[in-house]
């Protein structure tokens, strides 16, 4: 009986999420399925997808990059944080989210005024002797924005993952002869893989849909589907063929998250806890 | 091994920290450039508190993150109490639709929610401006939730539910069980989501940007929109301001679990 009642307190969260979540997806779905002069049902938003596939192309690049490249800097990072004393822990990993409260807008600009052409780093390298290099507007600067911004994403969840993994497996795969090299890759990889999927995932979909990086930071013609889809909202007033694009973006998202979440499929349940 | 991850670790907090540090030496420069150093001022700091524009901006997103992450922490606690409770099936359908604004990219919910603000506000009710702060507040309690439910799910699957029982046999209303008991064993949980949804909103640049009108922005809104214009380098003394703030928040907060964890260690002998 009591049971019955509390389920009840559920029931505004649901109307809630139903009301802000899903319903405004389905707005999404009629304007990109609408005329924007009209308002009449037209599919002529959803052809015209085609013509952006190449920028579809470039930003899962992009991103697909960024977020290995964070698995590689940040793997490291996380393990050394998990193998320190508890104190020490607490404070390294308060280090490694810090960058996440501020301004990212803020932190952006500012590797603009390191990159730039007048900028920190070439000013450096001049008063070294050497010559200048032209580091901004660049696709390497757009991939070092993505990875600067999103790292912490990555280090976090692994961080979760490795600080858990039982050093007894560890001691018990060199006792029976493994190098470190081999317990690294039969033991401590295999085990923190849960990490490693929620951390790719974390960095590839805010990067895959970001348009301020690009064009802080990149060639005046890099556009990634983020960038267009802000200017279709802000700029352009195409909604409809924007809510379209959006709407393949979504799709894009799901999937991927989908795919991952398959691979890591027995451990789905800890994740939430996590 | 060891000593190359300890040169990597050392490394990328070099990295992770060098842009906000040009931002904060960026705060006592003279002239306007980040990149050129032209002579140590407090200027800058003074020159923000006599912006009152900007501190307005800046109240305003003290303003909607204080209210929409408590309204996000209240509302969230109550419904995974009750989400808790459902029938194992129903459980996943509505952890399902949780997970939905947390795996959807922030551009997608901001215009999905701003395109529903407009189609309701313009077609349906005849509302000239149909983002407001109201508008504003309805997002970032729509995204703050997520994070505050799935703080406080497992603490509720981790406790012992017969101490509510328990509770309530010796004569607690429910809602005296819920204060006296539940409240108590899922608090950290409760903090934890709400920490967490006041800082997601402080910072939200993407989902605000789509969401709010002419009459209500919040502060990295504005600071989007210096991209066109030079932006003036108050901006940075409120940068090393609000660093400053966050970190003390941080360390007081570990201070807090450190105390509150050797008192239970203590409890515990």
């Amino acid at each position: 009986m009591k049971r019955n009642k509390s389920v009840l307190l559920s029931v505004p969260y649901i109307l809630w999420m139903v009301a802000f979540t899903l319903i405004p997806l389905g707005v999404v779905c009629y304007y990109a399925l609408t005329d924007p002069n009209t308002g009449e049902f037209t599919w002529s938003n959803i052809a015209e997808l085609g013509t952006f596939l190449p920028v579809f192309g470039e930003s899962i690049g992009y991103s697909l990059v960024s977020a290995l490249l964070c698995l590689v800097l940040g793997y490291p990072v996380a393990y050394f944080i998990a193998h320190r004393k508890p104190l020490t822990q607490k404070l390294l990993y308060m280090l490694v989210m810090l960058p996440m409260c501020m301004s990212f807008l803020l932190r952006t600009l500012a590797w603009v005024a390191l990159l730039q052409d007048t900028g920190i780093i070439n000013d450096f390298l001049e008063m070294l002797g050497l010559a200048r290099l032209p580091l901004i507007r660049h696709p390497v600067a757009v991939v070092l924005g993505m990875v600067y911004n999103y790292l912490p994403y990555m280090i976090l969840p692994l961080y979760a993952i490795i600080v858990k993994i039982d050093n007894r497996l560890i001691e018990a795969a060199e006792d029976l002869g493994c190098t470190p090299a081999q317990t690294f890759v039969k033991v401590v990889l295999p085990l923190s893989m849960p990490g490693i999927v929620s951390g790719i995932t974390m960095v590839f979909v805010p990067a895959v849909s970001t348009f301020y990086i690009s064009q802080k930071l990149g060639d005046t013609g890099t556009f990634l589907i983020g960038d267009v889809i802000e200017r279709l909202f802000k700029q352009g007033d195409n909604a409809n063929l924007g809510a379209a694009l959006s709407l393949l973006l979504m799709i894009l998202v799901f999937v991927c998250t989908g795919i991952m979440n398959k691979l890591t499929d027995s451990d789905g349940e800890e994740m939430v806890v996590v | 091994m060891k000593k190359a991850n300890r040169v990597i670790t050392i490394l990328i907090f070099v990295f992770l920290y060098a842009p906000m540090l040009v931002l904060i030496i960026g705060s006592f420069n003279e002239g306007k450039s980040l990149a050129r150093f032209d002579g140590f001022t407090f200027e800058q700091y003074a020159e923000l508190f006599r912006d009152q524009d900007l501190l307005k901006l800046l109240g305003n997103s003290i303003l909607i993150s204080v209210i929409s992450s408590f309204v996000a922490t209240v509302f969230g606690t109550v419904a995974a109490v009750g989400i808790c409770n459902l029938k194992p099936k129903m459980r996943r359908l509505v952890m399902q639709l949780t997970d939905i604004p947390m795996t959807n990219p922030d551009i997608v919910t901001g215009i999905s929610l701003s395109l529903l603000f407009v189609f309701v506000g313009t077609k349906m009710l005849g509302q000239r401006d149909s983002l407001t702060f109201w508008t504003l507040l309805i997002a970032h309690v729509t995204f703050n939730l997520p994070y505050v439910i799935l703080n406080v799910m497992p603490k509720l699957n981790q406790m012992d539910h017969s101490l509510t029982d328990a509770a309530m046999d010796l004569g607690c209303t429910p809602l005296q069980s819920f204060f006296k008991v539940t409240l108590h064993e899922i608090l950290p949980g409760v903090v934890a989501g709400a920490i967490m949804a006041f800082t997601m909103s402080l910072d939200d640049f993407v989902i605000s940007y789509f969401v709010s009108g002419m009459d209500f922005v919040t502060l990295p809104v504005e600071i989007y929109s210096y991209t066109k214009k030079p932006i003036p380098p108050k901006i940075y003394a409120m940068f090393t301001l609000l660093f400053l703030l966050i970190l003390v928040l941080m360390i007081t907060m570990n201070l807090l679990q450190l105390r509150s964890d050797k008192k239970k260690v203590q409890v515990g002998k």
